[in-house]
């Protein structure tokens, strides 16, 4: 016996199971929202600890307009999504191409505050406590950014190619999850530090 | 004052014999705990061996299944409540000794020490009385009358240590940058062996604690012994040179001389002391020169380093070292 | 395997080149044979972990023993602490919820079955790349080889100033990468148990091992995370100048242990919670009756998994917390126990008014059942703050948690090896070396880690390689010692008779044991679609339903 049926009394119930691409990735979202949280925890543990050095308060500056573009991507990739879903790829590729510049332009003013902080400020990671702690949770940050520029630029690549058609809407529904999970660690990560940690 | 010390037996360390009012009260909390503990096994064992040997199955009954009980609701809430009712009782139970041991008041007739570990050491500092020393700690007799305990002040120089002993109390970790403090009043004078309970590297094993407990004159004779700078013997003029020329003075302190090291244990009064290396070896001349000559071969790992003496330079110290009573 | 091939009289069965067997078993994909690679290499390092455990003992014969030095007797500690935990617990236990999970669903497969392998893989690398450390592990200094700092590898111990050389970044690299592996399981099975249940198998049908491993790996997300997050810290602290954890700069030491022990408790539920799962499983069938109530094991379970993560402190007892920490931590540590306490209750109720067969599966059932009920109460005992300001660091606290997971976990384990065994490969193990393995080892388990309490009553704390005479550890060390020696020829019996039954042993067909759940619905071995056709089921024991249609669980469901 290799196979077993039962009558299932209630067959008029239909039987619905969760899409394994959304469930997988919102585990994903958890995992990498506790070790977030773990970075968040070490930061505001150590705000104002620092023996030698400068402050956090005294280098910081918010970097307000790249958030700004980091936050409008979370827009333009829902709307690429959305475009997707219904077949108009010239306005995908068009949501698709903004998102990932808006991304590069974070990431490219991260590396600009850095390098400021780093050469004219000689603030690095090894200075003290607010450098350790700053370093790590924005370069934290950055890490899962740039992961998920890649595979931004993966389905970029394969969507020129002429690859990516109606069917790949909810993996790529499953993407822009991951990709509003960066912009909402960046929500946080922007509050512990520039708001709340000065 | 050694020969003294050297006769005490040490009472073996048992967590079942308290000396002390904070070993006593977590050893009466302690059998309350096991009373509970032991009678709520006791309940499940005998369940546990009558459900096995009066439902065991039997030859006869083969294919005929048992009624088939999915659960009870009130046999659920029934083994649920009686849980959580012994849950509130020890919790109280333990709030209370947590409070009576944690936030006891220091009385102002207690005993400064200010303990400092290190790896695989112990530094014992007496502020108000101005006295250093290492591994061995001398505390006054606390005669329940008239209390006189000693409050420890825990530090650390390294990494994490813990001191325990457990006839006095129960153990309190040294973390660096963080000041533990912890309280014992032994009632009865005697020496009490316990040793670090934190792994802190490669010696860990050999970090061991004696406790003198004395009655209050011999304390105060002690004190006055140990406040006297080191002795100065003329006799052993070349010793003392060749300690004070090569590194030993980097880490080691003799009051009263330029030696003023600080990262290893303060020798003024190191005759004064039964042992060696933290308790790893009697205080003899032959362990005292082995273990100058090279530490490792009783305590590998240690972070004394050999210093290579000629034969003849290493007994010109130990005779150095043995005038420091 | 050799089961696959049906015997033809007359016709002369090609072996397949070895080579090609290799292959297929490197590159599988399958759940079954990815479950089998985890459990083959968990045993593997069982043994190694076992000879370092053995190790030890030899060392601490006698006071003053010779046998190792310290600097070996320190690696040996660290590394049977990881080795068991993160390559012996965690694989086994990923393996069997591998194999058996999608069974139980009625699924052809996990969710992903590349990531499944990636996942072991990884695994695998790590627990390779820890070892290594053995031969690679002299680095800057030339200063050890296998890490010597605790399998909690607390700072500012594995500081760059206090551990030069590699040896820690063996441990820091290895288990992050271990973890990352058991992400990719625990997500794995999460999407498996969520989104490829059989038609009529909604939640509340599931096995409780489902259950189990679905809470099980929900956990795992939250809680291997904080780990790899202090790893990363700890890899910035001694690379890149960071001060997360160096106390000079104004780190924190007590930083670290928070954040290691909101993983490590979490860690030891995780490690539990699929062993009840097995019990749950195996109790009712040699009972002849279903689990006492489903429904209350499945909250027990969920609720354990919440409040296990409120409780880490109190392995940081004797660190100097307020006395209102200290109290928190008690009173949620206490709390935990009643779920848990619950469930030995449900399992009694399982047995009785029963009809209970000792067959090896039970047995080892039922002494899971007395072990962890004394694991489960010096557990209590330590959660009372105070009684641990004594026992915390002791040899008190080694007894009992090597009570929980040789008495819990093994014994569930062994339970569970000699109750799918014949599901996997299609043969039963032999009951009496069974017999043999369980005696040997309930005698040795219990001379070893009952007496083991008493040395941590009389003082002797944990991590020492050796001990003063005199303090009156020699004879209870001794008693601990043989106990080991015992355990060691009791395993060996049992891997003897895992390789033996193979080839030798009866065949299994699909049901050996009457039992209910969909795993015992197919073949044993299963093929490799598992189905024939997908189930539909209308109850908790479709097989129950199948046996009895006179009186099917979907009456009552």
């Amino acid at each position: 016996m290799s196979a077993i049926a039962t009558a299932l009394p209630e067959t008029s119930r239909p039987w619905f199971l969760p899409d394994r691409g959304r469930v997988s990735m919102a585990c994903l979202i958890i995992a990498e929202s506790a070790i977030f949280t773990i970075f968040v925890v070490a930061y505001l543990y150590y705000a104002g600890k620092s023996l030698s050095g400068p402050a956090a308060r005294d280098v910081l500056e918010a970097p307000v307009f790249y958030s700004i573009c980091l936050l409008t991507s979370s827009l333009t990739i829902h709307l690429a999504g959305r475009f997707l879903a219904r077949g108009q790829h010239v306005a995908f590729l068009t949501s698709w191409v903004l998102t990932v510049v808006l991304g590069g332009l974070f990431l490219f003013g991260t590396g600009q505050e850095w390098r400021h902080l780093i050469y004219q400020r000689g603030f690095t990671i090894s200075t003290n406590l607010a450098g350790t702690t700053y370093y790590s949770l924005v370069g934290l940050h950055a890490f899962h950014l740039t992961v998920g520029l890649v595979l931004l630029l993966i389905v970029l690549i394969f969507a020129l190619s002429g690859h990516v058609g109606r069917d790949h809407a909810a993996r790529v529904e499953v993407l822009s999850m991951y990709w509003h999970f960066v912009d909402a660690v960046w929500v946080v990560v922007f509050t512990v530090v520039y708001v709340i940690g000065r | 004052m050694a020969a003294s010390c050297a006769e005490r037996v040490a009472a073996q360390p048992s967590i079942f014999a308290p000396e002390s009012t904070p070993a006593r009260t977590i050893f009466g909390l302690s059998m309350f705990v096991l009373a509970i503990t032991g009678l709520i096994f006791v309940v499940v064992f005998v369940l546990l061996v009558y459900a096995i040997l009066r439902f065991r199955g039997r030859a006869g009954d083969r294919g005929r299944e048992p009624a088939q009980v999915y659960g009870s609701t009130q046999i659920e809430l029934a083994w649920t409540v009686v849980p959580v009712l012994i849950v509130v009782v020890l919790f109280i139970a333990t709030a209370r000794v947590i409070h009576a041991v944690q936030d006891a008041p220091k009385p102002v007739s207690a005993l400064d020490v200010t303990v400092i570990g290190h790896q695989f050491w112990w530094e014992f500092r007496y502020p108000k009385l101005g006295i250093v020393t290492a591994n061995e700690l001398h505390i006054p007799v606390s005669d329940p009358g008239r209390p006189a305990p000693t409050f420890l002040k825990l530090l650390s120089a390294d990494t994490d240590h813990s001191f325990w002993v457990p006839r006095l109390a129960g153990k309190t970790d040294l973390i660096p940058d963080r000041v533990n403090e912890m309280w014992i009043d032994p009632n009865h004078a005697g020496l009490y062996v316990g040793q670090c309970a934190q792994y802190c590297g490669t010696q860990h094993a050999k970090m061991l604690l004696r406790v003198y407990v004395d009655a209050q004159p011999d304390f105060d004779a002690w004190v006055r012994a140990q406040s006297q700078p080191a002795i100065q013997d003329g006799r052993v003029a070349a010793g003392r040179r060749i300690f004070e020329t090569t590194a030993c003075i980097n880490c080691h302190a003799v009051r009263g001389t330029p030696a003023d090291g600080r990262f290893g244990p303060d020798l003024t009064h190191m005759m004064s002391r039964v042992t060696i290396a933290s308790g790893a070896a009697l205080n003899t001349h032959e362990n005292l020169r082995l273990w100058v000559q090279s530490p490792d071969a009783i305590k590998p790992g240690s972070l004394m380093p050999a210093m290579n003496l000629s034969d003849g330079d290493l007994s010109a110290v130990v005779a150095y070292l043995e005038t420091l009573k | 395997m050799a089961a696959d091939v049906m015997a033809f009289p007359g016709v002369q069965v090609e072996s397949r080149p070895w080579v090609e067997i290799l292959h297929e078993w490197v590159t599988t994909v399958d759940h079954k044979r990815i479950g089998i690679l985890y459990i083959a290499y968990a045993l593997v390092f069982l043994v190694i972990g076992g000879i370092e455990a053995t190790i030890m003992r030899i060392q601490l014969l006698h006071s003053h023993n010779h046998f190792v030095s310290p600097q070996v007797f320190n690696r040996m500690f660290t590394m049977h602490g990881t080795t068991m935990i993160f390559y012996v617990a965690m694989p086994v236990l990923f393996g069997f919820a591998n194999y058996l999970v999608p069974l139980m669903i009625g699924a052809r497969d996990m969710a992903f079955p590349r990531l499944n392998a990636f996942s072991f893989w990884l695994m695998a690398f790590s627990g390779l790349l820890l070892y290594f450390s053995f031969v690679g592990g002299s680095g800057l200094y030339g200063a050890g080889n296998a890490p010597d700092v605790g399998w909690w590898a607390y700072a500012p111990l594995t500081a760059k100033a206090f551990s030069p050389g590699h040896s820690s970044d063996y441990w820091t690299i290895a288990v992050l990468v271990g973890g990352f592996g058991s992400i990719g399981t625990a997500i794995n099975l999460i999407a498996t148990i969520l989104c490829m249940r059989c038609p009529g198998m909604h939640l509340g049908r599931m096995p409780l091992l489902a259950w189990l491993t679905v809470v099980m790996s929900g956990m795992v997300l939250i809680t291997l995370t904080p780990l790899a997050a202090a790893q990363l810290m700890l890899l910035v602290d001694r690379y890149l100048g960071g001060h997360f954890f160096d106390t000079q700069a104004g780190g924190s030491a007590a930083l670290w242990m928070h954040f290691f022990w909101i993983f490590g408790h979490p860690e030891v539920y995780i490690l539990i919670l699929p062993c009840f799962g097995f019990i749950s499983e195996i109790v009712p069938v040699f009972s002849r009756k279903p689990i006492f109530g489903y429904p209350v094991m499945v909250g027990a379970s969920v609720f354990i998994g919440f409040v296990s993560m409120s409780v880490w402190a109190h392995h940081m007892f004797t660190i100097g917390m307020s006395s209102y920490a200290n109290s928190f931590f008690v009173i949620t540590s206490m709390a935990v126990g009643i779920p848990t306490g619950i469930k030995i209750f449900n399992w009694l109720g399982t047995m009785w008014g029963g009809r209970i067969l000792f067959r090896t599966p039970m047995l080892f059932s039922i002494a899971f059942l007395f072990q962890f009920l004394i694991a489960g109460l010096t557990g209590i005992m330590l959660a009372a703050a105070p009684f641990d300001w004594q026992l915390s660091n002791s040899y008190f606290v080694v007894a009992h948690f090597h009570y929980v997971i040789v008495g819990g976990i093994i014994f569930a384990l062994f339970a569970a090896f000699y109750y799918w065994y014949p599901k996997m490969t299609g043969r039963m193990l032999s009951e009496t070396l069974g017999k043999w393995h369980f005696w040997l080892f309930v005698i040795g388990f219990h001379a070893t880690f009952d007496t083991m309490h008493i040395p941590g009553v009389l003082g002797m704390p944990r991590r020492i390689y050796t001990y003063e005479p005199g303090r009156g550890w020699d004879t209870m060390n001794l008693i601990v010692s043989i106990g080991a020696f015992i355990q060691g020829i009791a395993i060996l019996i049992f891997v003897y008779n895992l390789i033996a039954s193979y080839w030798k042993g009866a065949l299994a067909g699909n049901d050996p044991w009457d039992a209910w759940t969909l795993e015992w619905a197919t073949s044993s071995p299963p093929p490799a679609y598992n189905f024939a056709s997908l189930p539909v089921i209308a109850s908790r024991r479709p097989l129950w339903d199948l046996k009895h249609p006179e009186d099917p669980d979907s009456r009552y469901d």
